[in-house]
């Protein structure tokens, strides 16, 4: 995923000079604001492909930042984060404009793989494709028949959208928690590798008894579809 | 504050004050109409004397005119005790009687005055009468008084024993507001010296009781029941203190050892990378440990909402074992799921998701009865009565009967290796889940293994159908 702007509105310095570092070598371009109301007129003039704010800040808050955003029809993906992780604060976050919740503390791979998805779900813009393919892999959206190289496997209802997921998503690593949320509906933390092992029973339908696998385990943080290198 | 000063000030005395007051204001009342209505009585009698005497007299005028008048007056005069005469010719002169010094205009208009007088024969005594003035024909008047010595002295009297029971009762009614205030003051000192001891620190004191079961009595025994309360749940924090301290502590120790270890003892790059991979999965469990006690304090505090709206628990049910499925799968468990019935109820389908994942999740770890038995684990969701009862059982060893309200507490988790993993919080979260859609859970013998049930209220009949 090559180069966003990403604007991260954040008090806490030490926090913002991470997130700008991690960013950079991630090969994105980070800015960063310390206070609410500079990062409204900031994100006010556009130009950003993800906005990271921060729930609490000093002058604004983030959720009256991001709900001044929307009420001016400025749809830059937001992503919350807050030391508040409970479940009523995502929905409050939710409702206020964001377009995902992350609680502190967390993993940079985790808050870098909720912003690459983000930017790329605003701008796409156009109407979702009926067909996703990668590689010889390609799932029929209508009839939700999947075919690797022409031969069809069949998938159940939940391995399904586990994989539209996945494939919405190609080139992205996407985390546990995210296929928790955006696959089964829930935001808890599950606590053994429940997510694990759906995905090893699905990769075992789509990679096996073929040469090159399309679903990676990216160490420490989750899964990627990708056409392999090799 | 001097010990008088804090006498006068207790509500005991301040109160008897009043009460004092109050009651002489009474008694004063009381006492000058009474002596009021005695001085009336006596005065109306000495009116009826005189009436009957110049009744008598003027009878005798009539019969024998103003000699024999005379006669009479002069006889009676001599009498002892007698009454007051007096008989003047047209011109006002003295003709006969036992009066002088009268007023002037006394004499001038007939009818009944009192009035000042002096007795033929005494030396200027004041002296004070009734009289009445009769006017006869042929110009003479005749006064006939009775002399009110004896009304001034009952009034005195009555007077003096007003003022002496008033004092009186001012001085004992002030002692005793003083002994009742010192007896109340005593008491209420005791209460909260013993109260200024316990908020020194000292939580097992309790409040003294007299034994008298008066309202200080209650009011120190509802103290007490309070104190016992707050010892209980200052042991509760302890205890929930400590376990924090010690499981949060654990892996802190551990994350802070493998740094030192790695500083100390890596010698390339690799080693530093393992080193650090683990001290991530480290801070991961912390993590995880501190969100799951947030989340259970919030809901404890009942702030925690989450979204309540009406959803079908069996769906929940059927979704959370679906991602679990493959775990069970893998281990081996059979995971069945059986529901029936309308299973619609209001809360949080996110809470119910999480708490029964936490239950299947726990379900699962010990299901496995023994070598070569198939472990079960049946999840059953059915409506009876007002709830809906969701209900995880396995067929593992389960849990003695004496641990089974103990397991709800944080941190408790009844291997005391800790071997398996778990933070110990997961059946707390599920009755903080519980309490907070004011359900219930149970914990029952699976004959063999453990069996957790799950209540919700069902929702109203009239609830919009789950959108889900």
């Amino acid at each position: 995923m090559s180069g966003m702007r990403i604007l991260i509105i954040e008090d806490d310095q030490e926090a913002a000079n991470y997130l700008t570092k991690a960013f950079r070598e991630a090969g994105h371009l980070a800015e960063w604001v310390g206070d609410g109301l500079e990062g409204y007129a900031r994100a006010s003039d556009g130009g950003y492909d993800v906005l990271v704010v921060d729930r609490m800040l000093p002058k604004m808050d983030g959720l009256s930042l991001i709900g001044g955003l929307r009420q001016q029809n400025i749809e830059t993906p937001a992503l919350i984060v807050s030391a508040l992780g409970q479940v009523d604060d995502r929905v409050k976050g939710l409702r206020a404009g964001g377009d995902d919740y992350l609680a502190k503390p967390y993993a940079f791979s985790e808050l870098l793989a909720r912003v690459e998805v983000l930017a790329r779900r605003k701008g796409g813009g156009a109407a979702p494709p009926t067909t996703l393919r990668v590689g010889d892999l390609e799932l029929d959206r209508l009839s939700h028949k999947l075919t690797r190289n022409g031969k069809e496997i069949t998938l159940q209802p939940r391995e399904y959208r586990l994989l539209e997921y996945l494939m919405q998503n190609a080139g992205k690593v996407v985390t546990r928690t995210m296929l928790l949320e955006n696959v089964w509906d829930y935001h808890f933390d599950p606590q053994t590798n429940v997510i694990d092992v759906h995905v090893s029973r699905l990769r075992s339908k789509i990679d096996k008894g073929f040469d090159a696998p399309v679903l990676h385990t990216v160490r420490g943080t989750g899964y990627m579809i990708r056409v392999s290198a090799r | 504050m001097s010990v008088l000063g804090k006498l006068f000030r207790t509500t005991a005395f301040k109160l008897s004050l009043g009460y004092l007051v109050a009651f002489a204001i009474g008694a004063s009342v009381v006492m000058t109409w009474v002596s009021w209505n005695v001085g009336r009585l006596i005065d109306e009698q000495i009116g009826a004397t005189i009436e009957a005497e110049i009744n008598g007299l003027s009878e005798q005028y009539a019969q024998g005119g103003i000699r024999r008048l005379l006669d009479v007056v002069e006889r009676r005069v001599r009498q002892p005790g007698a009454s007051l005469y007096l008989v003047t010719n047209f011109q006002g002169q003295a003709i006969t009687g036992n009066i002088k010094g009268l007023p002037p205009e006394v004499l001038l208009r007939p009818g009944v005055r009192e009035t000042a007088y002096e007795r033929v024969g005494e030396v200027e005594i004041d002296r004070r009468a009734l009289a009445r003035i009769f006017l006869l024909p042929g110009g003479f008047r005749l006064l006939v008084g009775r002399d009110l010595e004896d009304r001034e002295s009952l009034r005195s009297v009555m007077g003096r024993a007003l003022l002496t029971s008033l004092f009186w009762l001012v001085v004992i009614g002030a002692f005793g507001g003083l002994f009742v205030a010192r007896r109340v003051l005593r008491r209420v000192e005791a209460i909260s010296d013993s109260a200024r001891t316990i908020m020194q620190g000292d939580l097992a004191q309790r409040l003294p009781l007299a034994g008298a079961n008066d309202e200080l009595d209650r009011l120190a025994g509802n103290l007490n029941e309070m104190l016992e309360r707050i010892q209980e749940l200052m042991a509760g924090v302890r205890e929930v203190s400590d376990n924090i301290a010690h499981d949060l502590k654990t892996p802190l120790t551990r994350l802070r050892n493998r740094a030192e270890e790695a500083l100390r003892s890596a010698r390339d790059p690799k080693d530093y990378r393992i080193a650090l991979e683990k001290m991530l999965e480290e801070s991961e469990q912390l993590i995880r440990i501190f969100n799951a006690l947030l989340t259970i304090a919030r809901l404890e505090a009942g702030g925690e909402r989450g979204e309540h709206a009406a959803f079908d628990l069996a769906t929940c049910v059927r979704d959370v074992a679906e991602l679990y499925e493959p775990l069970a799968d893998e281990a081996g468990i059979d995971l069945v799921v059986e529901t029936s019935g309308d299973s619609t109820v209001l809360g949080s389908r996110e809470l119910a998701g999480q708490a029964l994942a936490n239950l299947i999740d726990n379900a699962l770890k010990y299901a496995a009865p023994g070598p070569g038995l198939r472990g079960v684990v049946h999840v059953r969701v059915q409506r009876l009565g007002h709830g809906v009862e969701a209900s995880v059982a396995d067929n593992g060893p389960g849990i003695p009967a004496a641990d089974r309200e103990r397991v709800f507490g944080r941190f408790v988790r009844l291997e005391s290796s800790r071997s398996r993993p778990g933070s110990g919080l997961g059946l707390s979260l599920v009755a903080a889940v519980a309490s907070l859609h004011n359900g219930d859970v149970r914990i029952e013998d699976n004959e063999p293994g453990l069996r957790v049930v799950l209540v919700f209220p069902a929702a109203a009949g009239d609830a919009k159908k789950p959108d889900r």
